[in-house]
């Protein structure tokens, strides 16, 4: 393999990466606010079928995205209204959206399987895509992926750096606190959770219109990685760029899965592209353990050096959820 | 009293009717007639005898997998790791006939130990989920989901590499066993009264362990209040843990049904959907034990009915799907408002 196939192969890292990281960015602004949205494996395929359905029907590939954005805040909605308002378990309503938008989508998407639909165009940008390495990694893609890199930025600062987005930690760690401060708080959830549903919601298309190009039902291959986007969302800790950095973790590993798969031949390309899962268990794993009591009993009996330098790798790694996370709010 | 129970009934009548009209909304966007498609899942399921022995082919593993997770919810655990513990069952059970196939062992007893395989299988995928609940601090949602993609790679490297079937390498599945490793069934008929019977007893025991048992009562304890419980000598992570080996436990012996009477061979979706289909039944009837049964067995008339779409109405058959998961949907959601409007909580 020559250095110029590698370098196409790591832009199509990034390229391969843009869904997970519009479903990844969507639910950590959704959980920052204190809402899980577990349907993200629903609202990815949902969201993938009626986006190509929108752009086959209409010829407008802009409103393909657009009817994207739309069914992901629709089910966010869903997900707000029954916990907010009707104060249901988070995590089940979630879970059944995820395998009721699942079979919705394959039962409307019927008519649309294996139609010819559109596809985004690549468009480098002037005078930057002829920059070597770079041009052709960051600046020869297609709008999706621009957008992609873009919103990791926008959403951190806006997170870490405005005083909306200090209020949307607030009603995320300390509810109580933020109302106090005059904060709405169960309004700005319900804004927060439609906005993270409509950004996830950019995942599908991303995928049916650009990505894996198409509508196949089960066989568009695409089941499966709402469940990755969430896990993502952890090892992420709540950062949008510590979430990017495990999004394109993971669309190198998989990039890596085919790649490899010529010299492992006993070994089928489906396992490979699962290679991801057991590496972000362990990353769960690592993000977790220093909470565990077991390990702070073995880092008190290690020597002091290795201590020390063990707590700094586990810190590093570690992550903590919004202290309010899941955790309904009222103002009584 | 007697008037919330009536409230709570009338309220769930309502969410069935709604969960009926988004359906037939849902029929008339797709362009179908939809008494006639209700009409043909209803035929798909009952009209032969040979729909109904489907519907209680499925209802088996069905009941297996609503127990389990009845149990884990009880202790307060999402088990969404279910699904790959039937597939390990699945794979354990298969490994184990395999093995003994061509030995002297009689096939009754060959059965008897993939059986019990199998169920070592699905405990030993939940007892994994368990300890990195408990000792990893990963929630059992993210440990079971990976772990769920673990096993079904797990089951195509099998099924591709080395339980390939000879000559051909498919994903479609290994060899298929020889009758005489089949589940006996009833004459003529593909329905296995053993697996049947397996399913029927292990929902009663479950709701005898959880309704009169002094472990079930601990166990609750657990799930309501961990911190409590613990204050009250419950030993939380031990019943947490056991949760998940008696959930593992019957999810591995649904895998193995799956196996020995349904598929008789290795697929990758031997599961057939039906650990999480189980969540959606505990949480449609509110965790509670004693409505395990009949709800398993709509759900599973349902799935068997929808296969009939595809070839009748040229709809795809994940209808079924559909209803079972808005009817789901809309029964939180009707609860909830019930709870709204009548202040109680």
């Amino acid at each position: 393999m020559n250095s110029s196939s590698v370098l196409l192969g790591l832009a199509g890292v990034l390229y391969g990466a843009a869904p997970i990281m519009f479903a990844v960015i969507g639910e950590t602004i959704t959980e920052r606010a204190g809402i899980i949205n577990l349907s993200m494996n629903g609202t990815i395929l949902l969201s993938a079928m009626g986006g190509f359905a929108a752009a086959v029907g209409t010829g407008s590939i802009v409103l393909g995205f657009l009817a994207g954005a739309l069914i992901g805040a629709l089910v966010a909605l869903v997900v707000a209204f029954s916990s907010i308002t009707l104060k249901q378990s988070q995590v089940a309503v979630g879970f059944v959206l995820a395998l009721l938008c699942r079979d919705l989508s394959y039962f409307l998407g019927h008519p649309f399987i294996s139609k010819a639909g559109p596809r985004l165009n690549i468009i480098p940008i002037p005078y930057l895509s002829g920059i070597p390495i770079l041009g052709t990694l960051f600046f020869k893609q297609d709008m999706m992926t621009y957008l992609s890199i873009i919103i990791i930025f926008l959403v951190w600062f806006w997170i870490f750096r405005t005083r909306p987005g200090l209020m949307l930690r607030g009603i995320g760690e300390r509810p109580a606190a933020a109302y106090v401060r005059g904060a709405n708080v169960n309004r700005l959830r319900y804004l927060y959770t439609i906005i993270g549903g409509a950004v996830a919601g950019l995942a599908g298309p991303t995928f049916s219109l650009s990505v894996k190009a198409g509508w196949a039902a089960s066989l568009s291959g695409l089941d499966g990685y709402g469940w990755i986007a969430l896990s993502i969302t952890i090892f992420g800790g709540w950062n949008p760029f510590r979430a990017a950095l495990g999004v394109y973790l993971f669309s190198f590993l998989q990039w890596l899965g085919l790649v490899l798969q010529p010299f492992l031949p006993s070994i089928p390309t489906q396992v490979l592209q699962v290679a991801p899962f057991p590496l972000m268990i362990l990353t769960l794993l690592l993000v977790n353990i220093s909470d565990a009591e077991w390990v702070e009993r073995i880092l008190a009996a290690m020597p002091e050096k290795a201590r020390r330098w063990m707590m700094k790798v586990l810190r590093a790694l570690r992550a903590s959820p919004p202290a309010g996370l899941g955790v309904p709010f009222e103002s009584e | 009293m007697k008037i919330t129970r009536w409230r709570i009934f009338g309220f769930q009548i309502g969410a069935v009717i709604l969960a009926l009209l988004f359906t037939t909304g849902v029929l008339l966007i797709a362009g179908a007639p939809p008494l006639q498609a209700y009409l043909y899942v209803i035929k798909g399921a009952l009209s032969s005898i040979t729909n109904i022995s489907n519907v209680l082919s499925a209802w088996a593993p069905l009941l297996l997998t609503t127990s389990g997770v009845l149990i884990t919810f009880a202790a307060g655990l999402w088990n969404i790791g279910i699904e790959g513990q039937i597939m390990m069952g699945a794979i354990f059970t298969t490994g184990a006939l395999r093995l003994l196939l061509n030995s002297t062992v009689p096939s009754g007893w060959i059965l008897v130990i993939g059986f019990l395989a199998g169920m070592v299988g699905g405990a030993i995928w939940a007892a994994l989920a368990g300890v990195l609940k408990t000792f990893g601090g990963v929630n059992e949602i993210f440990g079971g989901l990976g772990l769920n993609f673990v096993a079904t790679a797990f089951a195509l490297y099998l099924i591709i590499g080395p339980w390939k079937r000879p000559g051909i390498a498919s994903t479609s599945g290994t060899l298929m066993f020889p009758r005489k490793l089949w589940l006996p069934t009833l004459p003529k008929i593909q329905f296995s009264v053993w697996a049947l019977g397996l399913g029927i007893l292990v929902v009663i025991l479950v709701y005898f362990l959880l309704r009169g048992t002094h472990f079930g009562l601990r166990l609750k304890a657990v799930g309501k209040n961990a911190k409590a419980a613990l204050l009250m000598g419950v030993p939380t992570w031990q019943y947490s843990m056991f949760a998940f080996l008696l959930c593992g436990l019957f999810a591995g012996l649904a895998g193995a049904i799956q196996v020995t009477s349904v598929y008789h061979r290795l697929t990758p979706a031997i599961s057939s959907g039906y650990g999480f289909l189980g969540l959606m039944v505990a949480m449609l009837i509110n965790y509670q034990a004693i409505w395990a049964a009949p709800v398993a067995l709509f759900f599973a008339a349902l799935n068997i009915g929808g296969i009939q779409l595809p070839i009748m109405l040229k709809l795809d058959s994940s209808l079924s799907g559909v209803l079972q998961g808005i009817l789901v949907l809309f029964i939180l959601m009707v609860e909830g408002a019930r709870q709204r409007l009548f202040r109680e909580r």
